[in-house]
């Protein structure tokens, strides 16, 4: 990854890495209540791991920003559930729910579109800033 | 040009810190989601005596090596939480967005010096 220079790779990447957050939880809520055959192949919750990125000159400037380092399934196991009927019932007669909770998708929608707003807010004073400190003097 | 250099120093210095300290301060904003980050920050007050006063070395000899303008280091602190979050980290948005608008302020009052003094010097070099 190339050095952290000034506020747009600061705020810039912070942002992407609110989006890829953003982007788990559309793609968490567009699969919660499906339901499948066996517990291996229900859907699991998708979160993304935040780990912060220094800057290589950090000890002097104190500059970082944050990358996404992966993303990972919750560990939590799928909800069985006795539906005799339903198409892809196993010889049981139960399907297995997505692992996700809804409620907990909707505040982390929430929590990530706010902080993605802060970095907006943050990026578009300072670029305001830089431009009066261009014609400084005028 | 050492006596306009001197006129305009302080402020000069302050503007230089103000926008450190900016990036710093987005920086924190940009790891508020982020597990165990700790938030830093920067005394403005001690940091811009460690600034002012420090500018090139004075050198008696021809052979003797220029010094870059500012040796010094900024010392980075980490913040003080309020309400400690679980996951370690010590962002406080409310705290944050504080710190960073009077920031944004106080760089805007620098510059409005800045810009009073370059005005003054250039009524004065023009003769008006």
């Amino acid at each position: 990854m190339s050095e952290i220079r000034d506020i747009f790779d600061i705020s810039g990447r912070a942002m992407a890495s609110q989006l890829v957050r953003l982007n788990t939880v559309a793609s968490n809520l567009a699969n919660a209540g499906t339901v499948s055959g066996t517990k291996e192949e229900a859907f699991r919750a998708l979160k993304p791991v935040f780990a912060t990125r220094f800057s290589d000159a950090f000890q002097s400037n104190g500059v970082s920003t944050v990358d996404v380092v992966g993303i990972q399934q919750v560990s939590r196991d799928p909800e069985r559930a006795h539906m005799p009927n339903h198409p892809e019932a196993d010889v049981d007669g139960y399907v297995y729910r997505a692992a996700v909770d809804e409620n907990e998708e909707m505040i982390e929608m929430v929590e990530a579109s706010r902080q993605y707003q802060n970095n907006v807010e943050v990026v578009s004073t300072l670029r305001a800033l830089m431009m009066r400190t261009i014609n400084m003097g005028k | 040009m050492n006596k306009i250099d001197s006129y305009l120093n302080f402020h000069a210095q302050a503007l230089a810190l103000r926008s450190r300290r900016n990036e710093v301060l987005a920086s924190n904003i940009a790891n508020a989601a982020t597990p165990n980050f700790k938030a830093r920050d920067l005394d403005f007050d001690s940091e811009i005596k460690h600034h002012i006063g420090m500018g090139p070395l004075q050198t008696t000899d021809d052979q003797h090596l220029p010094t870059q303008m500012n040796p010094v280091r900024d010392r980075m602190l980490y913040r003080d939480p309020i309400n400690p979050s679980l996951d370690g980290n010590t962002v406080e948005m409310a705290v944050e967005q504080m710190e960073f608008s009077e920031n944004v302020i106080r760089y805007q009052t620098t510059l409005t010096f800045l810009n009073k003094r370059i005005s003054g010097l250039m009524s004065a070099i023009r003769g008006e």
